[in-house]
C-alpha cells in the first residue's frame, strides 16, 4: 500500500458562516463559524474501501462534498493523482468529475421522477460519451445485471421501485461513467436492515470485480466497520483516530473511538454492560474548545487536554491518532513483545 | 387519585387487530397480535419499516382513530382497556401508562416551557399543589439527567438538543411513576452515544421504580443490549417470540434469523452478510399463506398455500414457521 495514493487530502479546512447577529456586531465581536472540517489530512489508496465515521454534525458530509469537489475548502488541498483538484479546469474538471462519482443518500431526491432508468442511465452514458449511440442500450442492461436489477426495470419510473432498488439505481448510474473512485455518503442508512445487507454485499462485490476504490461515509459504525480496509473516526470536524478497521476496532487508540464502539449497540446480549460509553453532549460546533474536541465527555481527560490540541499522530504502522496519551489503547508491552 | 390498583399481573395483550380503510383496500396493520409483559420486565419489539410496531403500542393505548379500527382484548389490572370508556382511559393514559415517542418534537408542545408541559401532567393525574408539583418537576429533571434543571424548566424545547429533548419527553412520562412504558423508538434519531445514554437511563429507571416497558425498535442490537424477551414482526404480525437469549442463540424463524445475519458483527470485515432477498410485502396485497413466503429460502409447498400458526415451543418461546425445526437445525449464522 505504499504506492502513490490516489487521493490525497492534506490540512483541509471548511467553515461555514452562522448568521452575523445584530448583538455580536454591536459587540465588536467577530461573526461566529462553524467549523465544518479543521486541519484534515489522509490519503485514499487505490482499490481500498476507506471508512469515514463519527456523531452529526462531525464534518462527513462536508468533507465527502468537498472531495467530488461540490465544495471548495477554505484552507489546504486535496489532490487526486497527485494533482490539486481546485486547479483542474474545463476538461481536466470534466475528466475528474468522471472518475470520481459520488451517490448520494437519498434514493428519492437524487432521481428525476420523470425519467425512466433507461433514460437516467442513456443520460449519464451520453454526457460522457462512454459509448457509441448504437452499444447504448445493451451497455444499460449489462449495467442494470451489475446492480442485479431486472431488464425489465429500464423502462420504469423511479417511483415503481422500493427504497432498496432505488439506491441500485444509484449505484447503476454512477457506475455507467466507469469511475475509479465512487464516494458513498450515507448510501443505505434510510434503509431497512435486510435491504441495508444487501446493498452492503452488493458494494463489496463491484468493488472486487471493478477495483474500485470506495469513500464510504457513514454514522453507524457497524457498517463502517464492514466494508472499510481502514477507518478514519471523526469528531467535530477533525480526525480523531486513522487505522487499518480490524486493528482500529479491536483495540482502538483513540478514547472517542473507544467510547463510539461501547456505544454501538452489538448482536451478542451475553455481552451487557450497564456503564454509560460517554457522558455528556457534542459541544455546539460553534463553540468548539480550545484543546481536545473531545475534553469536555473523555474521561481520561487530564490539565493539557483543555489547552493543547493533540495532533494526529503515528501509534503503528498505518494507524494514528489524535490523544495526547499516546499509549491510549496500545497493548501492554510483553503482549506486544509476543506478537 | 386512583387508588392502587392490583396491577401485579402486568399487561396481557390478546388478539389484537389493528385494521385501516385506505384507497387502496383494507390494511390488517396489527394481525392477531397476543403480548405478556410482566412487572419490571422490559419487552422488545422488533421489525423492519411498516411491519406495525407504531401501530401496535398505539392500539394498546387507545390512540388509533379513523380510518382505523382496532378490535382484541389489553387487559391492565383486571380492566380491558380496548372496551374501556374513553374518560377512564385517559385518566391511566399518562398515569399508570406513559408513551414516548419517536419524535420528541411533535408530542412536545413547542409554545410552552418544558417545566410547564410538567407540570400540566402532574396537574392533570395527582393533587399535588403549586410548590410540591414545582420540587416534583426539579426532581424529574435530575431524575432523566438534564443538568441546570432549575433553568432548564423555563426553556421551550426548541433550546433543547435531540437527546436533552429525549430526557424531557422521559421525564413527563414518569411525571406520575406509571407502571408501564410504551416507548416506541426513543433512541431512533439519537446520535449512537446519546443512544446509549438514553437506553442505560431506562434500564436503571425500569429497575428503581420496578416499571414494565416495551421498547420497540428495528436495532436488534438495541434489543441484544437491554431486553429481557423480545417480539419479532413481520407485516403486521408477530412470527417469534422468547427471551433475548434463546432468540439470539437459535433463531427459530427464517425472518429472524434473516434479520441476525443482516447486522454486521465484529470481526467479520468485508465478509459477505447472509441478507434477505426481496423487500418487505405491501400490507393490501399480502401473499397467500406465509407473509414471508415469497423471501423465505426454507419455503415449500405448504407455506404458499397457509399460513403457520403462531405455535408455543415450550420454554416461553414461540415461532410462525411450518419448518421453524429446519431453521433451528440451520448452520449457526457465523
Ligand atoms: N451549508 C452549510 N451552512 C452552514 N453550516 C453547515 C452547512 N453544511 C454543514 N454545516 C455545518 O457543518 C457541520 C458539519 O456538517 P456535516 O453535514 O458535514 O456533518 P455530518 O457529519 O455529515 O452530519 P450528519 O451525520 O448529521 O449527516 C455541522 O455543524 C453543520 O451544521
Ligand atoms: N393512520 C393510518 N392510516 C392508514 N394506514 C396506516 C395508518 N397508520 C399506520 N398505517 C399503516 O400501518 C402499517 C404499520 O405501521 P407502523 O407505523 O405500525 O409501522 P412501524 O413498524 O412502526 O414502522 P416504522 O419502523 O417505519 O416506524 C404501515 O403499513 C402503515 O402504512
Ligand atoms: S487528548 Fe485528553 S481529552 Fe482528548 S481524548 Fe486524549 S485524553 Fe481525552
Ligand atoms: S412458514 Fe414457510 S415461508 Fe414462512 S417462514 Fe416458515 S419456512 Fe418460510
Ligand atoms: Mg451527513
Ligand atoms: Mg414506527
Amino acid at each position: 500500500m505504499n504506492a502513490v495514493p490516489i487521493i490525497s487530502v492534506d490540512g483541509v479546512s471548511k467553515q461555514f458562516g452562522a448568521s452575523y447577529s445584530l448583538m455580536r456586531r454591536l459587540a465588536g465581536e467577530p461573526p461566529l463559524a462553524v467549523h465544518a472540517l479543521n486541519n484534515v489530512s489522509f490519503e485514499v489508496h487505490r482499490g481500498e474501501t476507506l471508512g469515514i465515521v463519527g456523531e452529526s454534525g462531525c464534518g462527513k458530509s462536508t468533507l465527502a462534498r468537498c472531495l467530488v469537489r461540490l465544495l471548495d475548502p477554505d484552507g489546504g488541498a486535496i489532490r487526486f493523482e497527485g494533482r490539486d483538484i481546485s486547479t483542474l479546469r474545463s476538461a481536466e474538471r470534466r475528466a475528474f468529475n468522471k472518475r470520481v462519482q459520488m451517490i448520494f443518500q437519498d434514493p428519492y431526491g437524487s432521481l428525476n421522477p420523470r425519467m425512466t432508468v433507461s433514460q437516467v442511465l442513456n443520460e449519464a452514458l451520453s454526457v460522457h460519451r462512454m459509448r457509441p449511440k448504437g452499444d447504448i442500450p445493451a451497455r444499460i442492461t449489462e449495467l442494470l445485471d451489475l446492480v442485479r436489477l431486472p431488464h425489465d426495470a429500464a423502462s420504469r419510473y423511479p417511483h415503481e421501485f422500493s427504497g432498496g432498488q432505488r439506491q441500485r439505481i444509484g449505484i447503476a448510474r454512477a457506475l455507467a461513467v466507469e469511475p475509479d473512485v465512487i464516494v458513498a455518503d450515507e448510501l443505505v442508512s434510510a434503509l431497512d436492515v435486510s435491504v441495508q445487507a444487501q446493498v452492503i454485499n452488493l458494494l463489496l462485490r463491484l468493488q472486487e470485480e471493478l477495483h474500485l476504490t470506495l469513500i464510504f461515509v457513514a454514522h453507524d459504525l457497524r457498517l463502517v466497520r464492514h466494508i472499510s480496509h481502514r477507518v478514519a473516526v471523526m469528531y467535530l470536524g477533525q480526525i480523531m483516530e486513522i487505522g487499518p478497521s480490524e486493528s482500529l476496532f479491536a483495540s482502538p487508540r483513540h478514547p472517542y473511538s473507544k467510547a463510539l464502539l461501547d456505544a454501538a449497540p452489538e448482536l451478542d446480549p451475553t455481552q451487557r454492560s450497564r456503564v454509560v460509553a460517554a457522558r455528556g453532549e457534542l459541544p455546539s460546533p460553534l463553540d468548539v474548545p480550545p484543546g481536545c474536541p473531545f475534553a469536555s465527555r473523555c474521561s481520561h481527560v487530564f490539565d493539557r487536554c483543555r489547552v493543547e490540541r493533540p495532533a494526529l499522530t503515528k501509534r503503528a504502522s498505518e494507524h494514528s491518532a489524535a490523544c495526547h496519551l499516546v499509549d491510549f489503547g496500545a497493548m501492554p508491552s510483553a503482549l506486544a513483545d509476543a506478537v | 387519585m386512583s387508588v392502587a390498583i392490583d396491577t401485579g399481573l402486568g399487561l396481557t395483550v390478546r388478539g389484537l387487530t389493528a385494521l385501516f380503510n385506505t384507497p387502496r383496500g383494507m390494511a390488517l396493520a396489527v394481525a392477531d397480535v397476543d403480548l405478556d409483559v410482566a412487572p419490571g420486565e422490559m419487552v422488545g419489539l422488533v421489525g423492519e419499516s411498516g411491519s406495525g410496531k407504531s401501530v401496535t403500542l398505539r392500539s394498546i393505548m387507545g390512540l388509533i382513530q379513523t380510518p382505523g379500527h382496532v378490535t382484541g382484548k389489553v387487559e391492565w389490572g383486571g380492566r380491558d382497556l380496548v372496551a374501556m370508556p374513553a374518560e377512564e382511559l385517559r385518566r391511566i393514559r399518562g398515569s399508570e401508562i406513559a408513551m414516548i415517542f419517536q419524535e420528541p418534537m411533535t408530542a412536545l408542545n413547542p409554545v410552552l416551557p418544558v417545566g410547564l408541559q410538567l407540570e400540566e401532567n402532574l396537574v392533570a393525574h395527582t393533587r399535588l399543589n403549586a410548590r410540591e408539583r414545582r420540587a416534583r418537576a426539579l426532581q424529574l429533571m435530575n431524575t432523566v439527567g438534564i443538568p441546570a434543571a432549575e433553568r432548564r424548566l423555563n426553556e421551550y424545547p426548541h433550546q433543547f438538543s435531540g437527546g436533552m429533548r429525549q430526557r424531557a419527553m422521559i421525564a413527563i412520562a414518569l411525571a406520575c411513576s406509571p407502571k408501564l412504558l410504551l416507548a416506541d423508538e426513543p433512541t431512533t434519531a439519537l446520535d449512537v452515544t446519546i443512544q446509549d445514554q438514553i437506553l442505560k437511563l431506562l434500564l436503571d429507571l425500569r429497575d428503581r421504580l420496578a416499571m414494565s416497558v416495551v421498547l420497540v425498535t428495528h436495532d436488534l442490537g438495541v434489543i441484544a443490549g437491554t431486553c429481557d424477551r423480545m417480539a419479532v414482526m413481520y407485516a403486521g404480525r408477530i412470527v417469534e417470540m422468547g427471551t433475548v437469549i434463546d432468540v439470539f442463540r437459535q433463531p427459530r424463524h427464517p425472518y429472524t434469523r434473516g434479520l441476525l445475519g443482516s447486522v454486521p458483527r465484529a470481526g467479520a470485515v468485508r465478509t459477505m452478510l447472509s441478507s434477505i432477498e426481496g423487500t418487505p410485502p405491501s400490507l393490501t396485497d399480502l401473499p397467500a399463506g406465509c407473509a414471508f413466503h415469497p423471501r423465505c429460502s426454507f419455503a415449500t409447498d405448504i407455506c404458499r398455500q397457509e399460513r403457520p400458526p403462531l405455535l408455543s415451543l415450550g420454554n416461553d418461546r414461540k415461532a410462525a414457521c411450518f419448518h421453524h425445526d429446519r431453521v433451528a437445525a440451520a448452520e449457526a449464522i457465523l
